[in-house]
């Protein structure tokens, strides 16, 4: 099987050798009500409301939607509004700690004896999809399609992350069993954990404590960006080709970040919804590269200040990799559930663009075989016609293409812009 | 909490490579030729290869300048112009006529049409095809090899028409007298980057491990051009050797490695390099081989040039898990 393009980036893992450490309690946390793709949540706190760890702050009734925990004991400050990176608000919950960290009272294990009542205690526990996408659980594991693998993402592509490394290293038994708890309640009959071979340790780890279970298979997968790509991951793991606005489960597959199974067997074990993850902080502007655990909410500035970081340095904040991160307008915002990383980094890549040369490395770069210098031309003249035949909708902005321009042109931006034109476009 | 914080799209790290540093490998891949041709035609091909570089670089400048466009002349495409026309050129040009060259590679062919990555042709080819054209005389007298070791040093920087007679002599197209051998090491006579095989070799291999070009152009390209003339010389009962000697004289192996892999006057796939490649074979063949002219690497590369278009249209890619476009339907209603 030919193996799809990507690009070779330099590792940065920094922090693969370093344990999780707790971070201090913050002073005060900011809770979004949107932390999942899907309807916000509505607050169900007031302010100078009292609140223990774990207890709901926010719900809704929408299908595509989680409920929202608080991850501090302590009281409600305010009830404000917080302006996302797309630009759009959501409500959001501030709350004082109080120091105690006392566990509100609903917090126990929850009681799971079908498929049915493992789907509903997995959207009580607010997971989304942790390795960055965000996606409510509960939803991706109740396709209506007939399901045969489980892929488990622990390709952790993006240079400098490694909590899902440590996740798989210091946690091993909760991934293996988590993996084991979804196999058994949705009666999937295999799971592939797919890892990238610059993670050796968590490779042999897994494969020892799996030895006895010939459901798991642990895959090597090679070290070229974007291998944790959903679709990536399964044409490598699985040799199966998602097509065209079909879901993984249209090919049989369900894919789980690893660090979401492993809060699947920590959820079902202790009941404690999520309200804190593991995530790695990073990034030449700071001067203490490590692992920590945050509760959520945690504003970035108390995260970065525990490593150290050189705010006199700090040029760039990013939420996740360098590849597909997202620039962090205010350090104040909020570690979210879907927070693999934090980057503070002092040096970064803005060249200015020059003329597109034709030498068509963003189309070998392009793990989906896209044509961006093709989608340029056409969103230039904008021809919804031709964009819709070269497929821009299928750029899953990964970056490849701007990482590879020698012109340093703005690639992989043109495609989203030209996607959101296309789309615009079909709706008149 | 002092500096300001930057926001923009991901990604946030890019490749080291850019328009420059493959512009500088492409003329640094090109010094073994050029050293060649000052071995064997003498300093006056070092002192062509520096004039038309400058001479190009200044068009670029005054061209970008007289149109108030920003001046991109340290990119390097300008001089690798400069460089690769001179090596399409003999030695003994005047340096008026190369100066032309130059002149209309980069101002009509290049700026005209929008600049770096906007024109159609090659500038060096069309430069080159355009001094043919118009001084037939001059760009069609070689130099013997080593010959301006008889010279003085006035006479090693002196043009053709200062030259005996006896100096000049036919390319090896033409009289069909050299050997293998030095075809390949390129003591025979020509334009300053048709002579040593060799030396554009080295480059050659320098670039495709480099990763500046792909093996795609060169591989159909020459291979397709050694099939041709095998079935040639089976066909019409000749030797064997002509088949290298085919591929080592003129300038193919400059043509293949060197022109034909330009990015923006080629297509963009590796199936379109393919076919371009190809497409210069059939043309060189049938352009040496039953046209009047003795050489025709540059030709085939120009007319090829204009298909370029229509080659990348028939040769896009097929997007991963990509359904057949729902054609027009939905986007006219």
């Amino acid at each position: 099987m030919k193996k799809l393009n990507g690009v070779h980036l330099a590792n940065h893992k920094n922090t693969e050798n370093c344990a999780a450490v707790p971070l201090p309690l913050p002073k005060t946390v900011r809770i979004p009500m949107s932390m999942h793709i899907g309807a916000p949540c509505a607050p169900i706190v007031k302010p100078r409301d009292v609140v223990q760890v774990g207890q709901k702050i926010g719900d809704t009734d929408a299908f595509m939607a989680v409920p929202i925990h608080t991850s501090v004991s302590g009281t409600v400050k305010s009830v404000g509004i917080y302006r996302m990176s797309n630009g759009r608000t959501c409500p959001m919950v501030e709350i004082k700690t109080d120091g105690e960290q006392s566990v509100c009272p609903a917090v126990k294990p929850p009681v799971v004896t079908d498929r049915q009542s493992f789907l509903a205690a997995i959207h009580e526990s607010g997971l989304v999809g942790m390795g960055g996408a965000s996606f409510p659980a509960h939803v991706k594991l109740a396709p209506k399609q007939a399901v045969d693998t489980l892929v488990i993402n622990a390709a952790e592509c993006e240079p400098y992350i490694t909590s899902d490394n440590r996740q798989m290293i210091e946690a091993a038994d909760e991934v293996v069993d988590g993996i084991r708890q979804v196999l058994h309640w949705l009666d999937i009959p295999k799971a592939i954990v797919g890892i990238e071979s610059n993670k050796p340790e968590a490779i042999r780890i897994l494969t020892e404590k799996t030895a006895e279970m010939p459901e798991i298979q642990i895959f090597s997968l090679p070290s070229t960006y974007p291998q944790g790509a959903e679709k990536v991951l399964i044409y490598h793991t699985l040799g199966r080709t998602v097509m065209e606005g079909q879901l993984p489960a249209d090919q049989g597959v369900i894919v789980m970040n690893v660090s979401s199974v492993a809060f699947v067997s920590h959820y079902l074990k202790t009941g404690m919804p999520m309200v804190q993850r593991m995530l790695t902080v990073d990034g030449d502007a700071v001067k203490k590269p490590c692992n920590v655990i945050v509760p959520v909410g945690t504003p970035v500035q108390d995260v970065l200040d525990f490593a150290q970081c050189d705010w006199d340095r700090a040029k760039k904040l990013l939420y996740g990799g360098p590849m597909m991160g997202i620039s962090i307008p205010d350090p104040a915002d909020p570690v979210m559930k879907a927070n693999n990383a934090i980057l503070a980094l002092e040096k970064f890549d803005s060249p200015k663009a020059s003329a597109c040369i034709h030498c068509g490395r963003c189309i070998q770069a392009c793990p989906l075989r896209l044509m961006p210098t093709e989608i340029a031309k056409a969103f230039r003249r904008k021809d919804a016609a031709a964009l819709d035949q070269l497929k821009v909708t299928l750029c899953m902005n990964c970056g490849c293409c701007t990482y590879a321009c020698p012109a340093k042109r703005p690639v992989a931006e043109t495609n989203q812009l030209a996607k959101t034109f296309l789309q615009s476009a079909i709706k008149r | 909490m002092a500096s300001t914080l930057t926001i923009s799209p991901s990604p946030h790290v890019r490749c080291g490579r850019s328009t420059q540093s493959i512009m500088l490998l492409v003329v640094v891949a090109l010094v073994p030729a050029i050293v060649a041709a000052t071995v064997v035609f003498g300093p006056r091909a070092l002192l062509l290869v520096l004039f038309c570089a400058l001479v190009s670089i200044l068009t670029e400048f005054v061209c970008q300048k007289l149109m108030k466009k920003p001046v991109t002349i340290t990119d390097g495409s300008a001089l690798l112009t400069g460089v690769l026309l001179a090596l399409n050129l003999p030695a003994t040009l005047p340096l008026w006529e190369a100066a032309i060259g130059c002149i209309f590679a980069v101002a009509i062919v290049k700026q005209l049409f929008g600049g770096l990555g906007c024109n159609f042709a090659n500038p060096a080819i069309t430069g080159r095809v355009f001094l043919l054209l118009s001084f037939a005389n001059d760009m069609t007298t070689w130099v013997k090899p080593f010959s301006y070791r008889d010279l003085n040093w006035f006479g090693i920087f002196s043009t053709s028409d200062q030259l005996v007679d006896g100096v000049t002599g036919a390319t090896p197209l033409v009289s069909g007298d050299a050997s293998l051998l030095d075809l390949f090491l390129g003591s025979v006579g020509g334009s300053l980057g048709e002579t040593s095989a060799f030396a554009l070799l080295i480059g050659g291999v320098f670039l495709l491990c480099l990763g500046v070009i792909s093996w795609h152009t060169p591989v159909a390209y020459l291979g397709g051009l050694a099939v041709l003339e095998l079935i040639y010389v089976l066909a019409t009962g000749g030797e064997l050797s002509d088949v290298l000697y085919a591929l080592l004289s003129g300038g193919v192996i400059l043509g293949a490695f060197f022109m034909a892999t330009d990015y923006v006057t080629t297509p963009i796939t590796g199936k379109g390099k393919l076919i371009f490649g190809l497409g210069c074979a059939v043309l060189t063949f049938v352009i040496r081989e039953f046209a009047n002219m003795p050489e025709g690497c540059s030709f085939s590369i120009l007319l090829m040039n204009l298909l370029t278009p229509y080659i990348d249209r028939i040769t896009k890619t097929k997007p991963l898990g990509a359904k057949p476009a729902e054609r027009q339907a939905k986007n006219n209603g």
